[in-house]
């Protein structure tokens, strides 16, 4: 990782704070920064705030918000909430497969889009939801989706 | 301090206030089999084997709680075998069996309830994921150079990012508690990298016996105590 | 609030925002500027008001009347029409049905009309970014009142004799639980407001954080006086980015006003607050996952006792409520115990916020009175099933709860009655489902879920529930028998007894009642290898009817096989083996041509 990007997880890990308690947060901060956690992140937050390295990777695995491999530029969270279940987010889910040519969890190669499958976002009023780069897009049809797709660089 | 009385199976005892109902069965020779539990770590919880049915005072309907953690009351009234136990017990086993088809210890603890074989399609842990090998290099080795990762049923026991083991001490306590023989510290495979470093530091720089300074800080790295 | 004439609460909860209310409310402003009204009209951008489905709405006072599904391009129309003329539009009001005519007033609508709103009573009615306004409107008079007038006893036997019961699950009585940890003796003690949300299909919680934070805060720092907590944690999902910005605004405003930090109101009481992000774990809901998230750890649940109460976070005395129960407190404090407990049932006082979702036409966030009826809140409030179908069952709940069949549809909402149904309170998500929905389907997407967000503990939770699931997806793939039912209850037993904490003792409660009440569902699935929904893929069978097609080629557009033929307005065909039943072509059809069985 390059000199710069250190100093700047640094100075997000100073601002989260210190204490055992700020380490998630801390974490969160460098995920949504760098869009992963780095091995040479992990290690430095454990350093900062004193707690092996062991915690800090439980961490890393245990929360669905991290992700240890990069991210694409925009991450597609589709609602897998009950709401959405029955009124049709499986297909939508299948759907977004298909067209990105990846599984859930995944990225494309061109590192345009991830894919994840999550809990009810609250939008259950507009079921089935997918929120992409915490925009929310609801009422939607596996027709529609191209479109919004476009939208996205 | 104060002392609580209880009955189990229908015996009297006066036990210390914050004894868990394990330790008092213990005391009057009841045994409870256990899983996840032992003597020098703090409770746990995970395994459910060592459930027990308590009732308290007047209340008609008893619970089942994990003996190894739950802590006496007064008046307690609990009960270490029933049907009601015995079936639930099962129940685990036949869960721990189709997980470790493999571990002698879980075969052996499934016989004594009635359990030979599992209806479920088995896979091929050694693993229980009782968390004795995390928790006794935690408290009582204090290097934590092994946890869980991940959750569900992906729960695994790894060293950090899968590699090398920069705080293990390989002192290889985890190996000695691990009740299945999962953690073989000459069985590389298991926890492949976690004892990996023993190579380059041997056993005798364990922490617990002081061979080597200890700072009073968690250190990132204990290669940073060693002589280069 | 600017003395103006007239004042327009638009909605900015994140089910209108979604729906452009950010752009309607810039295009507004701008209309009313070009009207030179900007004296006459001001726009406030309220929290949600809950009837996300028809998003954005608005809401015009003082008269009342309720605007819905607002576009842009229909913004110059209504100001010119409503605000320079004085003639509301009518066809941006709500209407029942097509046909019928619109109602132009909020109270009149049966979405609003049958609805107590005591938890959400300032949703759409302020602007949660301003401190002010909630104070305007009583906020922070029921802190003043306990520090000036009240002794934290006093404020704990009014909770109790108020007869609230937490919001977030389990129904334990508030005031109790306030007592066991005023108790339990330390220097150093924590409130925690569990926001962590986690049931599928209900967002009360985000809700009113995001239409009312400051009523969370003023709960809190009661239930801090009461039971002498110096500091305090909310615990708020990230992916409720507004809900997050909202609360931590709500913060910063109250430190500035005094109302958090040291000596409030000049009393002996300090009280600070953080928030705390959760980072995606539905166990963390669970009161002991969620202290060790705080503490920096896996958030993985640990055995009680001891109880949060006498050990919490870093082992000092802590009391965790809902956001819903905290948002009641000033309420009760300021009208009293006895004005709360007079609403409800004997055991079961107050309101509860409901989110009605599914298979329902006005779906949305509602807040009733506990013992109205299941039926009152899906056929009165939620408008009925859509599409001429007919209801098949309520899920309440969450993960945790249970589906209630038609006949029970008369129960009168409290704890104990959804518990004597086999279903539970929860968080109070009503999720409704209608013949399209298979039951059996849906016990197994909630056990993958649970499944899926097992922290891995416990043997029966982590083991058990995967091997449910696979006796579930044998039976939903056609490969079940009767023997697997047999399996399948005494597995759910083993869990449910064994489990460590409630996400494993409650897990098997789907499949219990829908063994229960839909067992001819699952029987279908076994002996006639049929899914009666048509849900389940591995049994069903797209084809199209040959007299229903009008060969408009919809579905060959979009099917992404091009498994079907046909010439245009000639029937078409489905070839079935290279059908991957994905459904598109059953949703493009507009002549019902596309068959599933
Ligand atoms: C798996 C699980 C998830 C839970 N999720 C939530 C939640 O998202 N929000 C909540 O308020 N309570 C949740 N609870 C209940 C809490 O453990 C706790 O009972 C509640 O926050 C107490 O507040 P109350 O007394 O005000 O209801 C959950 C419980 C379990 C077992
Ligand atoms: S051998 Fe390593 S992992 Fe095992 S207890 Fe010792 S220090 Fe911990
Ligand atoms: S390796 Fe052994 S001691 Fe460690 S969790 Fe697995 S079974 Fe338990
Ligand atoms: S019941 Fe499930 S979530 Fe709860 S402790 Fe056990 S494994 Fe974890
Ligand atoms: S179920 Fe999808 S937003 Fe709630
Ligand atoms: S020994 Fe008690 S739960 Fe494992």
């Amino acid at each position: 990782m390059d000199p710069e990007t250190l100093e700047r997880l640094d100075c997000l890990i100073d601002e989260a704070g210190l204490e055992e308690t700020d380490l998630i947060g801390a974490m969160q901060d460098i995920q949504r920064e760098l869009n992963y956690l780095p091995e040479e992140a992990m290690r430095l937050v454990a350093q900062k705030i004193g707690v092996p390295l062991s915690q800090v990777y439980s961490i890393a695995t245990f929360y669905k918000t991290f992700s240890l491999e990069p991210r694409g530029r925009h991450l597609i969270n589709v609602c897998m909430g009950t709401a959405c279940h029955v009124r049709g987010g499986v297909q939508i889910l299948e759907k977004l497969k298909r067209i990105l040519g990846i599984d859930t969890g995944g990225t494309t190669n061109d590192q345009r889009f991830s894919l994840e499958a999550v809990r009810c976002l609250g939008c259950c009023g507009l079921a089935p939801v997918i929120m992409i780069d915490g925009k929310f897009h609801g009422k939607l049809t596996q027709k529609g989706l191209d479109r919004i797709l476009e939208q996205y660089e | 301090m104060m002392t609580i009385k209880l009955k189990i199976d229908k015996q009297d005892i006066e036990v210390p206030e914050g004894t868990t109902i394990l330790e008092a069965a213990r005391m009057l020779g009841i045994r409870i089999p256990t899983l996840c539990h032992h003597e020098a770590l703090k409770p746990y919880g995970a395994c459910r084997i060592c459930l027990v049915e308590v009732r308290a005072g007047t209340a008609r309907a008893s619970t089942l709680v994990a003996s190894c953690v739950f802590p006496v009351r007064q008046g307690l009234e609990v009960t270490t075998d029933s049907d009601e136990i015995r079936e639930v017990r099962a129940g685990l086993l036949e869960l721990l069996l189709a997980r470790c088809p493999g571990s002698r210890q879980i075969r052996e603890l499934a016989g004594e309830f009635g359990v030979h074989e599992t209806p479920y399609t088995p896979r091929d842990h050694l693993c229980i994921l009782c968390g004795l090998c995390v928790r006794v290099c935690d408290e009582i080795v204090g290097a934590r150079a092994i946890d869980f990762s991940f959750r569900g049923q992906a729960l695994d026991v790894k060293p950090p990012l899968l590699t090398p083991a920069g705080t293990c001490i390989a002192c290889g306590t985890c190996t000695t508690v691990c009740p299945t023989e999962a953690v073989k510290l000459e069985e590389i495979a298991r926890v492949p990298y976690g004892h990996a470093v023993s190579e380059t530091h041997p056993g005798e720089r364990c922490r617990v016996c002081g061979t080597h300074p200890t700072k009073p800080e968690f250190p990132a790295n204990y290669d940073d105590w060693f002589p280069k | 609030m600017k003395t103006c004439r007239t004042h327009l609460l638009l909605c900015a909860g994140t089910g209108c925002v979604s729906n452009g209310a950010f752009e309607v409310m810039r295009s507004l402003e701008e209309e009313i500027k070009r009207h030179n009204l900007t004296e006459e009209v001001s726009i406030v951008a309220t929290g949600c008001n809950g009837f996300c489905e028809r998003g954005p709405t608005m809401v015009v006072q003082p008269d009342g009347i309720f605007y819905q599904r607002l576009t842009v391009d229909k913004v110059p129309h209504l100001v010119e029409e409503h605000f320079l003329k004085g003639r509301p539009v009518k066809e941006l009001m709500y209407t029942e049905a097509k046909g019928r005519p619109p109602v132009p007033r909020m109270n009149d609508i049966e979405f609003f009309r049958h609805q107590v709103l005591i938890a959400l009573r300032n949703r759409g009615r302020i602007d949660p970014e301003k401190i002010d306004e909630y104070i305007a409107n009583d906020g922070y008079a029921g802190l003043a009142r306990i520090l000036k007038e009240m002794s934290p006893e006093e404020v704990i036997s009014q909770i109790k004799k108020s007869g609230l019961r937490g919001r977030g699950g389990a129904g334990f009585p508030t005031g109790m639980k306030w007592e066991f940890a005023r108790r339990s003796a330390a220097d150093l003690k924590y409130i925690v407001c569990n926001a962590d949300e986690g049931d599928p299909g209900a967002f009360m919680d985000r809700s009113i954080l995001e239409a009312d934070p400051h009523s969370v805060l003023e709960g809190m720092l009661i239930g801090a006086y009461a039971i002498g907590a110096s500091r305090g944690f909310i615990y708020i999902r990230e992916e409720y980015p507004l809900a997050v910005e909202r609360i931590k605004r709500a913060i910063r405003a109250a430190e500035e006003y005094g109302l958090l930090g040291e000596r409030i109101f000049g009393a002996a009481f300090d009280f600070s607050l953080r928030v705390v992000r959760g980072a995606g774990a539905f166990v963390c809901g669970e009161e002991t996952a969620l202290m060790a998230s705080i503490e920096g750890k896996m958030g993985r649940p640990r055995p009680r006792p001891p109880f949060p109460a006498e050990s919490g976070l870093w082992g000092c005395p802590t009391n965790i409520n809902n956001v819903e129960t905290w948002s009641n407190v000033p309420v009760i404090i300021l009208r009293g115990a006895d004005w709360y407990s007079s609403i409800g049932t004997p055991s079961s006082k107050g309101t509860k916020v409901f989110s009605v979702v599914g298979k329902v036409e006005n779906t949305g966030l509602v807040e009733v009175p506990m013992g109205i009826t299941l039926r009152k809140i899906i056929f009165d409030i939620g408008g009925g099933i859509p599409g001429g179908k007919r209801f098949k069952a309520v899920q309440t709940g969450g993960p945790s709860g249970g589906c209630i069949p038609e006949n029970k549809l008369d129960l009168e909402v409290d704890y104990e009655q959804l518990a004597e149904a086999g279903a539970i309170m929860g968080s109070g998500g009503l999720i409704v489902m209608d013949e399209d929905t298979c039951m059996v389907d849906l016990a197994r997407y909630f056990l993958a879920f649970l499944e899926d967000e097992s922290c891995g503990k416990c043997v029966p939770c982590r083991e058990g529930l995967q091997r449910m699931h696979e006796i579930l997806d044998d039976i939903t793939e056609g490969r079940g028998t009767m023997d697997h039912l047999v399996l399948l209850e005494r597995l759910a037993n083993t869990v449910k007894k064994a489990s460590l904490c409630a996400l494993g003792s409650t897990a098997p409660n789907p499949v219990l009642t829908t063994l229960r009440y839909f067992r001819d569902e699952y029987e279908s699935h076994i002996n006639e290898g049929r899914c009666p929904a048509g849900v389940c893929k591995a049994l069903i069978r797209f084809s199209i009817d040959p007299e229903a097609c009008t060969g408009c080629t919809a579905c060959r557009k979009v099917c992404p096989t091009d498994c079907i033929a046909g010439e245009r307005k000639q029937p078409h065909k489905i070839d079935p083996d290279r059908c991957i039943k994905c459904g598109a072509c059953h949703e493009v059809c507009k002549f019902n041509a596309v068959r599933k069985t």
